[in-house]
């Protein structure tokens, strides 16, 4: 008896801290998006009055949060494409062939996920300066450019994000990748090599059906975090402009706080809450396969 | 026979191409970092030049004035502090939590398990501004009633946020591994006469030191280089700032003034203690990797 209530007391001890925290920090603030996106809220005064729908009704017809959504997508969509793929063939290349220096790119790959989202805006800020910055300065010599390329500039600025975003969660997905395939026997490539099955065959036969376990879970982490990433970029880049060009969904629910208005942010917070949930149910549920043993 | 060389030559114009990307992408990483660094060391009027000349010469000025001038030595130390305060704090909170959670049957077990993987889905960002109002309401709130206010615009606070958002991850990782172990360790030690912390304490977590290096690692870097919760919850302008806040600042201010020495030189202060680290425990860090897979 005495032993089963010092087996609680410690259990209490042990998790009372971490519930609390987890709770007071992420369960009620997560409620708290719902519950505010039905009020409205004077900026420097807690007094809320319940508002219903409204806040909704507002957005469907706000062209620059449908905008900011559309951006989302567009960089979700191209971004989870462009990395996995790459990452994929790169990390099946590095594992399979005998590359010489092969910890030396597995060591360079990996540095640009140790770096800020703010310190990457710097860098590309100085890769993308119309004037003088690296990329117009290595077109021009090749053509004679009498305007610089606007590379923030209303037109390239979407392209500009994906290619900075795809530089920095690139490598990450492939050293982790370079990892699970390193586990696929080599027996089985040898057998398939007699068979006279090529190397993109074995790729697409051997390699990834027998990790797709693990591109399946990484895949739907992925899409929910470039949706957050897509705004340390935004917000460090460019804060939406030109013009509102770039702007994201969670960068736009952001200034709506700046502005004072919570219950009409929090109502973006609810549709961005729905969107990542829903993308990741029908992302589990595409990639849904029998696991291969190996 | 003749195949057999075409097939050869085939073999090596794939191996030419191969490493011919592979090395376009590490120049595409590495060149921009190391123009950085150079960067900072230029002149402001060598910074309107050609970009790929060479710098003239040490032009330390940019640093000083980085340090100084636009106080990223104090937002260094406050930096440091911040997330010195909230790696010590994850580690006393979620490593007895994930043991219990892991090894121990109780009641709500389950449930508790399940919350803590469904936290896995927060973005800390979707929430930032429930949290933000929360602090704000708490702390006017404080003001009636003792005059003082202390939950915004204090690092203490803000490396709490930091340790409590980062529950889920580290909790689903750390019990991820002591669920792997055999109970024959406890039951041992309860014959000792050992209690539940002592056995916890002096038998499991020294078995799960290679775990522990992995959510440090990992966790030093985002707390290190996070910027959207501490610009929120220390807006005003005598808050102590963090380093990517100071920087991000700093990188707005110039381009109105055109000091483009001075941001880079912070960049480089920003980054270097994280690529330092990086060259110290790149081993551990890649190879935490398969555990560490889902974090984003």
């Amino acid at each position: 008896m005495n032993k089963n209530k010092g087996r609680s007391r410690f259990l209490v001890l042990c998790l009372a801290p971490a519930t609390i925290l987890f709770f007071v920090f992420m369960i009620i603030p997560t409620l708290n998006v719902f519950r505010m996106s039905l009020f409205e809220r004077g900026a420097y005064s807690p007094n809320e009055t319940f508002v219903g729908l409204k806040n909704f009704q507002m957005l469907i017809t706000d062209t620059q949060f449908i905008r900011s959504m559309q951006n989302m997508i567009l960089l979700v969509v191209i971004v989870t494409i462009i990395t996995f793929g790459f990452a994929l063939v790169f990390a099946a290349i590095l594992t399979r062939e005998k590359i010489k220096g092969q910890n030396f790119f597995r060591i360079v790959f990996y540095i640009p996920n140790i770096l800020s989202v703010v310190v990457i805006a710097g860098i590309f800020s100085a890769i993308y300066k119309p004037e003088n910055g690296m990329l117009n300065s290595i077109i021009g010599l090749f053509t004679t450019m009498t305007d610089p390329i606007l590379w923030k500039g209303e037109t390239l600025v979407i392209p500009s994000l994906i290619i900075a975003m795809v530089w920095q969660a690139i490598g990450y997905y492939m050293v982790m990748y370079m990892a699970s395939m390193s586990a696929v026997p080599e027996s089985l490539y040898e057998s398939a090599n007699l068979d006279g099955a090529g190397r993109v065959t074995q790729f697409f036969q051997i390699t990834i059906p027998l990790i797709w376990t693990n591109i399946r879970t990484t895949l739907t982490f992925f899409i929910i975090s470039t949706i957050n990433m897509a705004f340390l970029f935004v917000k460090a880049m460019t804060s939406g402009g030109p013009n509102g060009a770039s702007d994201v969904a969670l960068n736009y629910m952001y200034s709506q706080k700046d502005a004072g208005l919570y219950g009409y942010s929090m109502a973006i917070g609810v549709v961005i809450f729905l969107f990542s949930f829903a993308l990741s149910a029908i992302v589990n549920k595409a990639t849904d396969r029998e696991p291969l043993e190996f | 026979m003749q195949e057999k060389t075409s097939s050869r030559s085939g073999e090596r114009l794939y191996m030419a191409f191969i490493y011919l990307v592979l090395a376009l992408l590490a120049i595409s990483i590495l060149v921009p970092v190391a123009w950085v660094f150079m960067a900072s060391i230029k002149q402001n009027s060598e910074l309107y030049g050609n970009p790929w000349a060479l710098p003239a010469g040490f032009y330390w000025q940019n640093f000083v004035e980085a340090w100084n001038g636009a106080k990223m030595g104090s937002y260094m130390l406050n930096s440091v502090i911040v997330t010195a305060l909230a790696l010590v704090l994850l580690l006393i909170i979620a490593l007895p939590a994930a043991y219990c959670l892991a090894r121990f049957k109780f009641v709500g077990q389950k449930l508790l398990h399940t919350l803590f993987m469904a936290g896995l889905f927060i973005n800390v960002n979707y929430i930032v501004v429930p949290i933000f109002l929360m602090l704000r309401d708490g702390d006017n709130w404080l003001k009636n009633l003792t005059g003082t206010s202390f939950l915004l615009n204090n690092l203490f606070v803000l490396a709490v946020v930091y340790a409590a958002t980062a529950l889920p991850f580290t909790i689903y990782l750390l019990s991820g591994y002591f669920a792997t172990l055999a109970h024959d360790y406890e039951e041992a030690a309860y014959i000792d006469g050992a209690g539940y912390g002592t056995t916890m304490v002096r038998i499991i977590f020294p078995m799960a030191k290679p775990s522990i290096i992995t959510i440090i690692l990992f966790n030093f870097l985002s707390f290190w280089n996070e910027y959207i919760i501490s610009m929120t919850l220390m807006s005003s302008t005598s808050a102590p700032r963090t380093l990517p806040v100071g920087l991000l600042n700093l990188m707005q201010a110039q381009q109105s003034a055109a000091q483009y020495g001075t941001m880079y030189a912070g960049l480089v202060l920003v980054m270097l203690p994280t690529l330092i680290l990086y060259i110290c425990v790149q081993k551990q860090l890649t190879q935490g990797m398969t555990v560490g897979g889902l974090k984003g």
